[in-house]
């Protein structure tokens, strides 16, 4: 053992009812390193880093931590180990402070026995500030954003004074200047000697951040090299063990009737004058920053948010779409941003949730055909990979690939053919997202339109007909696939129409 | 269904039936006389009543919901009930009034607490006080007995030796458990129960459903009442005191989770076989009835620990 190795795992095993998540896995961490752990959906990464933080038992193997054989017990234990986890879903009390949450579990306690407020909102304000992020500790989580919310994240993990940090997908909900920003404070803590474990699934963030590389594949142990010496070829034939050809394999569809127009769509305050059209075989483009009223417009066209002002057509006839199930009726799906609360629910089966919004659609009288229903599962588990030991597995035990498949599952099995999709790719891996274009190809050549709402520059340029650049609740600039540029997109993104 | 997904989907009930059986042979050791038919069928038909109230708590439960109000909506649909009977109304004409009148008190919460935007606690809370001022207004406080050998034949008959009530419970089992599986409403119960808000985005008319589930649980409340005023021959305002904790009892052990979206209508069962199986083996022991309480409370507690460790297990 090297003289600076903090843990070390051997032969790790875990295996769920019908599930080995984890066989045979290895893995080491040295002081003051970003280890990358790397895999497809479902490889089991969640699970490793799950059992360190107490969170899971392993069924067998070793941990060695500081050269001592220990058995983890509890997130409590990992925490008093020095290991801090950061996971892919939030973990946070909406109706907390920002502060409170941050020492949620280690509130500092007055010599009245009553807990310190004040000091609990200045430490946290500190941490805040560290980080270098805009947030007030005393405002209630659920008043903030996304990005935010995994800031807040962040800064418990860092209030727990951790020499293991470890991070599942943090990046994968952060605008590109938050990434920076978070990466300035990853770096910041490898110098104090904190060792980080990070799981993303954008190979650009791990040649950038990262100093050695893990790839699990289907719960076993591939290899372990240093990022200096890998291609990000080589790190994804590792991964799928197969060769990816293309990132963004777009094929234009003919582009057919108008499905979707807009004009002068408004919300006070958050959308102002919006203007555009949708026609079959497209794939209409969205990007913008976090907060430009992308996700607000989505739920606008949904019937999830009113109208203040404005008109939308579908299919020719102007609509009122006063609820998500006139929206569905008109054959609008939308994939939501957040897939744990808006998108599934995690108690019932893949089934059942692939089923939802069809349920209508197979019921005769009330009954529902469960025939019919397990049928069409079956297919889109099928059609789009989505790894699940049954039907009947609850979807809370998918990986989060997985269950961002179910939830597309669900707008392809009620047959919508105006697709809005949130952020689609989001925690999905290089092989997986592939798939998804595809289905998407799929999907325009067979007549569908599709809004897709996305963070990733590349892949709004990768694989939209036409793209749209929203600031501020406006339409901030219009391209067609071929003429836009990163720096316009961003240009427009940033500063608005000109 | 494969072997293995009858086990992730019933797991929990088969623990809960052991459970059951388990009593059943401790009691028959204790008690030889637990284990005649006549004793059996007569345990039957004194769950029958809070059995088919706790198909209604099931519903509601699986919805993330509570329905405090089930033993006064049974108050209020008997004495109702009772005088429609005195009034000489033809028996079905009256018995379908019990039915509407139950339905009715349960809309009143869905809709309170759809449309209203009350916790169900609260609105149920309401209508629990509200139905049983109703009761005692409605008669003067004062029960309401003697009726037809025709109406009293719901509680006393029997077909093939087997009580009419216990029929009736069957029955209103097969038909919960074929609405829960294989309808609409089943499937949407689940669903806004384990996420009320990615039900709406996919399209579940929420409020609906949810006003249907109170109204199904008042209308079996209404059902229970019937079989209670023709057991007694007596309409009581006063009747079906701690009926709703009997009910949420029986739910709770049969594994429904007061969570939401998760829960068997034959656990249910099960669950309110428990606890008139133990009723019924105290009585016959002699246990006093204080004692026969704390030993309930004991076994609704310990069912639900033993729940709790078996799901954490399963990490
Ligand atoms: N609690 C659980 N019960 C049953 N199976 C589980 C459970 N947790 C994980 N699994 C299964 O173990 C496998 C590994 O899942 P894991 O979440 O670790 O994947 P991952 O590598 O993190 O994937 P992703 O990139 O999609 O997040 C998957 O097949 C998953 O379905
Ligand atoms: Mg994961």
């Amino acid at each position: 053992m090297k003289n600076d190795t903090v843990l070390e795992l051997h032969h790790i095993r875990k295996t769920f009812p019908g599930v080995v998540a984890l066989d045979d896995v290895r893995f080491e961490l040295r002081r003051g390193e970003v280890h990358i752990l790397l895999g497809e959906n479902g490889a089991g990464k969640s699970t490793l880093v799950k059992i360190l933080s107490g969170a899971y038992q392993k069924t067998a193997g070793q941990i060695i931590l500081d050269r001592q054989e220990i058995d983890i017990k509890s997130p409590r234990h990992a925490q008093e180990l020095g290991i801090a986890i950061i996971y892919q879903e939030f973990n946070l009390v909406p109706q907390l402070s920002a502060g409170e949450n941050i020492f949620l579990g280690q509130e500092q306690i007055h010599a009245s026995g009553l807990i310190n407020q004040r000091e609990i909102i200045a430490s946290a304000q500190g941490i805040l500030d560290d980080l270098g992020v805009e947030i007030e500790a005393r405002k209630a989580v659920s008043e903030l954003g996304v990005a935010q919310q995994q800031m807040v994240e962040v800064a418990k993990a860092l209030s727990l004074d951790a020499r293991i940090l470890i991070m599942d997908e943090p990046t994968s909900a952060l605008t590109e200047q938050e990434i920076t920003e978070l990466f300035n404070t990853i770096r910041r803590l490898k110098q104090k000697g904190v060792s980080i474990i990070y799981i993303s699934h954008r190979l650009e963030e791990l040649f950038e951040i990262g100093d050695r590389v893990t790839v699990l594949r289907d719960g076993k142990y591939i290899d372990t090299c240093n990022i200096a010496d890998v291609s990000k070829s080589e790190l994804i034939s590792m991964m799928v063990n197969r060769e990816l050809k293309e990132h963004f394999p777009k094929l234009r569809a003919a582009r057919g009737e108008e499905v979707l127009r807009v004009n002068g769509l408004g919300i006070n305050g958050v959308l102002h004058d919006i203007a555009f059209s949708l026609h079959r075989g497209e794939v209409l483009g969205i990007a913008g920053l976090l907060g430009s009223g992308r996700t607000e417009l989505a739920s606008s066209l949904f019937g999830v948010s009113r109208i203040d002002s404005g008109e939308i057509y579908v299919k020719g006839k102007r609509q009122r779409i006063k609820s998500p199930r006139r929206a569905i009726n008109l054959g609008i799906g939308l994939l939501t941003e957040d897939r744990k609360s808006q998108g599934l629910i995690m108690i019932l089966s893949t089934k059942d949730n692939i089923c939802l919004p069809s349920v209508e659609r197979f019921s005769r009288i009330g009954f529902v055909d469960t025939r019919e229903e397990i049928q069409a599962a079956t297919q889109y588990v099928g059609d789009l990979h989505i790894k699940t030991p049954s039907l009947q597995q609850q979807v809370m035990f998918l990986s989060g690939g997985n269950q961002q498949k179910v939830v597309i599952s669900k707008w392809l099995c009620c047959q919508a053919d105006i697709l809005i999709f949130d952020e689609p790719t989001r925690g999905i891996d290089v092989g997986s997202k592939v798939e998804i274009y595809h289905l998407m190809n799929r999907l325009t050549a067979e007549g569908a339109a599709i809004i897709m709402i996305s963070s990733e520059l590349p892949e709004i340029l990768g694989m939209s007909d036409r793209i749209m650049v929203m600031n501020q609740g406006r339409i901030a600039g219009e391209f067609s696939a071929g003429e836009a540029t990163q720096e316009q997109i961003l240009h427009y993104a940033l500063e608005g129409a000109a | 269904m494969t072997p293995k997904d009858f086990l992730l989907h019933y797991g929990r009930q088969f623990g809960t039936l052991i459970g059951l059986l388990g009593l059943v042979i401790v009691l028959w050791i204790l008690t030889p006389y637990f284990l005649t038919i006549s004793n059996l069928l007569n345990v039957a038909q004194q769950t029958s009543i809070n059995a088919i109230i706790a198909v209604g708590m099931t519903f509601v439960i699986i919805t993330a919901g509570i329905d405090l109000s089930v033993g006064s909506i049974v108050a209020f649909s008997g004495v109702v009930l009772a005088s429609a009977l005195q009034a000489a109304i033809p028996l079905p004409i009256a018995i379908l009034i019990g039915l509407v009148v139950g339905a009715f008190c349960g809309l009143v919460n869905g809709v309170l607490i759809t449309y209203g935007r009350l916790p169900p606690f609260i609105s149920t809370l309401g209508m629990m006080s509200v139905a049983r001022g109703a009761a005692l207004l409605y008669t003067g406080g004062r029960p309401i007995s003697g009726f037809s050998s025709g109406f009293r034949y719901l509680a006393t008959g029997e077909i093939l030796y087997i009580p009419v009530p216990v029929i009736i419970m069957v029955l209103v089992y097969v038909v919960a458990h074929v609405v829960l599986t294989r309808t609409k409403l089943g499937r949407y119960a689940y669903a806004i129960g384990g996420n009320e808000e990615a039900a709406v985005l996919s399209g579940v008319s929420v409020k609906f459903y949810k006003a249907m589930v109170y109204g199904l649980s008042g209308m079996l409340s209404g059902l229970a009442a019937i079989i209670l005023t023709a057991r007694l021959n007596s309409a009581q305002p006063i009747a079906g005191m701690m009926y709703e904790l009997d009910a949420i009892a029986a739910t709770v052990i049969g594994g429904t989770s007061l969570m939401g979206g998760e829960g068997r209508i034959i656990g249910t069962l099960i669950g309110a076989l428990i606890m008139g199986v133990l009723r019924n083996g105290l009585n016959l022991l002699g246990v006093s009835s204080f004692v026969q309480q704390t030993v309930i409370g004991s076994v609704i507690i310990i069912a639900v620990l033993m729940d709790m460790a078996l799901k954490k297990q399963r990490k």
